[in-house]
């Protein structure tokens, strides 16, 4: 009985999680101009100056993130002075018209145009050509919504390994009571199932805290991300920069931890005719790249997918204007958000698991 | 386009961030919580082992114990047999000596009555000598008045004496 009082307890916090989703989604459909699945969806996925809670896309409830510019020298002011700026309309000679935001105070002399900031030219304005400005832009390093996710969720990952860690410390090698008991089995199974069962025996213990680290990083990120409020729902692992970054992590490791027979294994691939060694040499080398290239791909494409998904079903009941549509829309949704709880722990898994298949094979003595 | 795009900031944020989680979680988590799960496993399997190492220990133990045990059996057995045999051989050593002296006694009565019945008889004979005297004397007397009386009758007496 406990089990499903558990289970259903987790229903209810995902149905309440989807019920917020509805209602941010409705915050679109509220306004004026007709609702626009794509830009919906397309804002929600991409990074923010603001943390947006509830309301109108401007000016609703929303938590203003610091930005921080480089331009001769560092500007640091609150996001507020974009958001609830000067709205400005350009409009080409084909008819075609964008708006950007114009900051005030602070942040005068930049503009906000889908959360890219640029300089104002000297008209004071945005020079639009194609489908973008083509101002001038200053190095933005910005606490943004994704860097914002990004320190929560490192936070959680340090408190809760920190306090496993404490156990321990605390009570020496007994068996694991409380959070420890529940994060142990998932730490052995990181060094046994991922980093013993590919890495050679006597190496593999090197390589176990860089592979818990992108696990539990991945993992409790993908966690964090599923929550539609604010201390979750950034798109941040399924942000190609974060997944870029850890794939290239993996990519350092996989080349400075490469022995005398992997490099060989590149260069002069052993057991076969010379030409076809000459012909194997750019494969393995691009071979080096992709490797990696995969997992980056692999984890944005899963996330932001997951996200879309969500939000283009819950986008049916705006689409169809009416809120009996919930009845398709919510029941998906939820079946959707079950499955990326599950996908966000798999991708945290294979990211590490295929790391591990990496420097296994870097590492690899050669056997003969 | 800029979804799959890099962003520099973010990733300069990235770098950072998660270069310091890494720090402070290998140094602070990832160690003290491997060296400890570490050190229970092997904790654990050097129990097993004691406790395999223990079983045999116990095993041959008990081995020992049934081996003493039985030696003590078998000699308790030992003993009291030699202890019936003894108490049976003094037994039967009691019996004869009591049936020894028992003889003996027996032998000695046999040999008091028999010389007291001598003495007696020999008293007996004493007295009737001397009764036999007296009575010889009295007659003597009487019949010394009558010679041929006196020897009629020493005669009869004599020959009555023999009959004794």
């Amino acid at each position: 009985m406990p089990q499903i009082g558990k289970l259903s307890s987790l229903l209810q916090v995902i149905v309440l999680a989807l019920s917020f989703t509805v209602f941010q989604a409705s915050a679109y459909a509220s306004e004026e101009k007709s609702f626009n699945v794509n830009e919906m969806i397309m804002h929600h996925i991409k990074d923010a100056h603001e943390w947006h809670i509830t309301g109108p896309e401007h000016g609703g409830v929303s938590v203003y993130l610091p930005v921080i510019l480089h331009d001769n020298g560092f500007k640091v002011f609150s996001s507020k002075y974009f958001y609830h700026g000067k709205e400005t309309e350009v409009k080409l000679n084909d008819s075609t018209t964008y708006h950007y935001l114009e900051g005030v105070g602070p942040a005068k002399g930049y503009g906000l145009y889908h959360e890219e900031i640029y300089k104002l030219n000297h008209e004071g304005k945005l020079h639009f050509q194609g489908d973008h400005p083509h101002n001038a832009t200053p190095t933005d390093l910005s606490i943004t919504k994704n860097v914002a996710s990004l320190i929560i969720g490192s936070l959680l990952i340090l408190i809760i390994m920190l306090s496993v860690a404490r156990f321990y410390r605390k009570n020496g090698a007994v068996a694991p009571k409380g959070i420890a008991k529940f994060f142990e089995p998932i730490i052995v199974m990181v060094r046994d199932d991922i980093a013993k069962a590919n890495i050679d025996h006597h190496k593999y213990q090197k390589y176990v805290p860089y592979l818990l680290t992108i696990f539990f990083f991945i993992w409790i990120n993908n966690m964090l991300g599923l929550i539609p409020i604010i201390p979750g729902g950034a798109n941040l692992t399924g942000n190609i920069t974060i997944t870029f970054f850890l794939a290239f992590c993996t990519l350092l490791v996989t080349v400075f931890s490469g022995n005398k027979n992997y490099w060989g294994h590149i260069f002069w691939m052993p057991g076969i005719p010379v030409a076809m060694k000459i012909f194997m040499i750019p494969i393995e080398l691009i071979g080096i790249i992709t490797k990696p290239f995969a997992l980056m791909v692999r984890l944005f494409a899963n996330i932001t997918a997951g996200h879309i998904i969500v939000l283009a079903l819950i986008s049916i009941i705006f689409i169809n204007k009416n809120y009996a549509w919930a009845g398709l829309s919510v029941p998906m949704a939820l079946f959707i958000s079950v499955l990326e709880i599950l996908v966000a722990f798999l991708q945290g898994f294979l990211f590490a698991m295929l790391s591990s298949l990496f420097i296994g094979a870097a590492v690899e003595e050669a056997h003969h | 386009m800029d979804l799959i795009l890099p962003d520099f900031g973010l990733l300069v944020w990235t770098g950072l961030v998660f270069s310091l989680l890494f720090i402070l979680l290998a140094k602070f988590a990832w160690k003290p919580i491997l060296n400890a799960v570490n050190a229970r496993e092997q904790k654990i399997a050097e129990a097993l082992a004691l406790a395999e190492k223990t079983k045999a220990e116990m095993q041959a133990l008990k081995a020992e114990n049934d081996q003493i045990l039985k030696t003590a059996r078998a000699e308790r057995d030992q003993i009291l047999k030699e202890a019936k045999e003894a108490a049976n051989a003094m037994v039967e050593e009691a019996k004869s000596k009591a049936k020894d002296e028992a003889t003996k006694i027996v032998e000695s009565a046999r040999q008091n009555i028999s010389s007291e019945k001598a003495a007696a008889m020999a008293d007996l004979k004493n007295h009737v000598a001397t009764l036999s005297l007296e009575i010889a004397e009295k007659v003597i007397r009487q019949e010394l008045t009558a010679d041929d009386k006196q020897k009629a009758l020493a005669d009869q007496f004599a020959s009555e004496i023999k009959l004794n």
